[in-house]
């Protein structure tokens, strides 16, 4: 089922540019609607996923990475940016060009208990994708469902149920079903284990590492359990209230923290040793509304080592080490 | 046969239909545990098997005028056998109208319209109602904006008023007084499948069909509106109860069925004068529109029990 080789399907080159992508909301009020502000959720962000690689995209809630998942394929209309997926600018597309790169991307939701259509069975959803795009015969997708079913762990007679007779893990489990339907290049996993129990979440994770050795997928990983990340991921993007303020390895990224905001998610982690003395950096205040942020720098009203200009100069994200990007204006010092 | 029926015939035999227990037939199954709705269901079972054995269970003509051919008065009261009316008079459980018909077989054959008024009324405003409240909830903006004032426009007359007013203008008649109550009950049906729309649009399934390719009619369509309907039903049911009861409301008023058709409502109304002097003319015509609208509003109430996501698992 594999589609025609592109050019930058091979391993290790640059499947998805993401230029200075904005998303704002508008908030409106009052009698006539008008739009007395705009909630920048996401606000000016540049980054690259490689063929066949796990990009991992980190934050806290309300910090912007399920809006970059979206906008990237669409449900949200971008304010201003470029996406360029296999050398298609995603923007610029409509109509039946726009309907065929859909099929190269997909996403798994968080909530398994709202991304599956209650009314129809669970093979229907799955086969949904194939349906809309007219692949093959009816038996063909029927049997390309049950191949899918049976590629996550589940059984072909699984299908003729309807969602409320599953689990949460089965039902995200179909979830990715559905989102393999179609063979895409690239999946956006959109907190696809936050909503699961520990048990179910390192199965569901193992899933989909094992289809994206077998189809060589390529995966935006959006979480904010940095364990769960740290396991799937290559790569890691951390953002801050729109922003993305460090991007690096994952190894590098978990061993030389260089944003302050890292380390202090970092620290973070729980250590499974009682006798582990650890310097804890506990962040003051909450985050700033996405309606105003900070000015200057958008971490430094909680920022440990904020200086004054931290509140006047907006650092921008800069290569600090080979492969090591971070927005920081006193970054060197952690090097 | 359906196409869509012969299709699913065709996936069966191939073995590669898609069937199990759907959220239809555990609403179905728990709509048998409520008592109310058990009693609704049966009252209405018993109103359409009249409704449709009317003909032949119905003793006379329901326009035969009995003078001359059957020893009558006009208004005369009920004649039951059983009950020590002598025998040698003619069988009218119901007695005999103004008009010196049989008042039962009148009644009998009222069933019949009365279940087809609420029925044509009530689809002919749901059909409308979805498609304009299921574009106002999807599309927003403008086109919500002016679907919606429309429908505010609608419901800020009284229904009743309303339906008399259109009736005016397109002349009184059974066709035009089940238009009119058609057009009044638009509003609350565009709402709420407006509402649920609204609330559906933004699951995450609706953004899955959208992710793979899906335009807007299927999204709208296959994913939207069927799981927007759970409301629209509990409202059509109990509506077809509103719609009965207008009819007869209109009928009664002499704007809608014109006599001589045995309409329950016009039936109450040519006799209404004579309430004390003959009370069985009265009294059967209401006593059936009554039992008809509560049969509809149990089964509307069991339905909305049914049907409530928050009592799934309580009862489910």
């Amino acid at each position: 089922m594999s589609q025609n080789g592109t050019n930058a399907s091979a391993a290790g080159q640059e499947l998805l540019q993401i230029e200075n992508l904005k998303t704002y909301f508008p908030v409106r009020s009052g009698v006539f609607q008008r739009t007395v502000a705009w909630v920048q959720a996401v606000d000016d962000i540049s980054f690259a996923i490689r063929a066949g690689e796990t990009l991992g995209l980190v934050g806290e809630s309300g910090c912007g990475k399920t809006t970059v998942g979206r906008t990237m394929l669409r449900l949200i209309e971008p304010t201003a940016g470029k996406v360029t997926f296999d050398g298609q600018e995603v923007f610029q597309m409509r109509g039946a060009a726009l309907k065929s790169l859909r099929r190269d991307m997909q996403i798994i939701f968080q909530d398994p208990y709202a991304s599956l259509d209650p009314r129809v069975p669970v093979g229907e959803s799955v086969m949904e994708g194939l349906n809309i795009h007219k692949i093959g015969t009816p038996r063909e997708r029927f049997d390309l469902m049950m191949d899918t079913f049976r590629k996550v762990g589940l059984e072909g007679y699984h299908a003729r149920r309807y969602p409320h007779e599953f689990s949460g893990g089965q039902r995200q489990r179909i979830g990715i079903a559905r989102a393999l339907a179609l063979r895409p290049k690239f999946i956006i996993c959109d907190e696809p284990v936050s909503a699961l129990d520990v048990s179910i979440q390192s199965q569901v994770l193992n899933i989909l590492k094992d289809l994206q050795a077998e189809f060589g997928l390529t995966y935006l990983f959006i979480a904010h359990n940095l364990s769960v990340v740290k396991h799937i991921s290559d790569r890691i993007a951390v953002m801050y209230l729109g922003k993305i303020v460090e991007l690096t390895s994952r190894d590098d990224l978990y061993a030389h923290p260089l944003h302050p905001y890292t380390q202090a998610l970092m620290s973070a982690i729980p250590v499974p040793d009682p006798h582990l003395k650890r310097e804890r950096i506990i962040l003051k205040g909450d985050v700033p509304s996405p309606m105003n942020p900070p000015k200057g720098c958008r971490f430094h009203p909680r920022c440990p080592v904020a200086q004054p200009n931290c509140s006047e100069e907006e650092p921008q994200l800069r290569e600090l080490a080979p492969g090591h990007q971070a927005s920081c204006h006193y970054a060197e010092k952690f090097l | 046969m359906t196409k869509k029926e012969s299709k699913a015939a065709k996936l069966d035999a191939e073995g590669i239909s898609l069937k199990s227990v759907s959220l239809w037939q555990i609403t179905w199954r728990r709509l048998f545990r409520r008592k109310s709705a058990i009693i609704g269901m049966v009252i209405l079972g018993i109103l359409v098997l009249i409704a449709l054995t009317a003909q032949w269970i119905a003793p006379y003509d329901p326009f035969q005028v009995l003078i001359g051919i059957e020893p009558v008065k006009q208004r005369q009261a009920p004649c039951i056998h059983l009950l020590g009316c002598p025998e040698d008079q003619p069988e009218h459980i119901m007695g005999i109208d103004g008009n010196v018909r049989d008042q039962f077989s009148r009644l009998l054959y009222g069933t019949r319209l009365s279940l087809v008024i609420g029925l044509s009324t009530v689809s002919f405003a749901i059909v409308i109602g979805t498609v304009l409240g299921a574009l106002s909830g999807y599309f927003g903006g403008w086109v919500d904006t002016v679907i919606m004032r429309v429908m505010d426009v609608l419901l800020a007359f009284p229904s009743l008023l309303l339906a008399i007013a259109i009736v005016t203008v397109l002349g009184p008649g059974l066709v035009n007084a089940l238009l009119a109550i058609g057009i009044v009950s638009i509003p609350s049906y565009a709402r709420v499948v407006r509402s649920s729309v609204i609330t559906v649009r933004e699951m995450d399934f609706v953004s899955a069909t959208r992710a793979m390719g899906g335009n807007s009619y299927e999204i709208l369509f296959k994913r939207i509106l069927p799981n927007a309907l759970t409301p629209l039903i509990v409202q059509g049911t109990l509506g077809i109860a509103t719609a009965i009861l207008d009819a007869a409301a209109l009928s009664f008023l002499g704007l809608g069925a014109q006599p001589p058709t045995p309409e329950w409502g016009s039936m109450l109304g040519s006799e209404r004068n004579q309430v004390f002097t003959a009370p069985h003319l009265v009294f059967y015509p209401g006593l059936a529109i009554m039992l008809t609208v509560l049969s509809f509003n149990l089964l509307g109430d069991g339905l909305r029990d049914a049907l409530d996501p928050r009592l799934a698992h309580t009862s489910g």
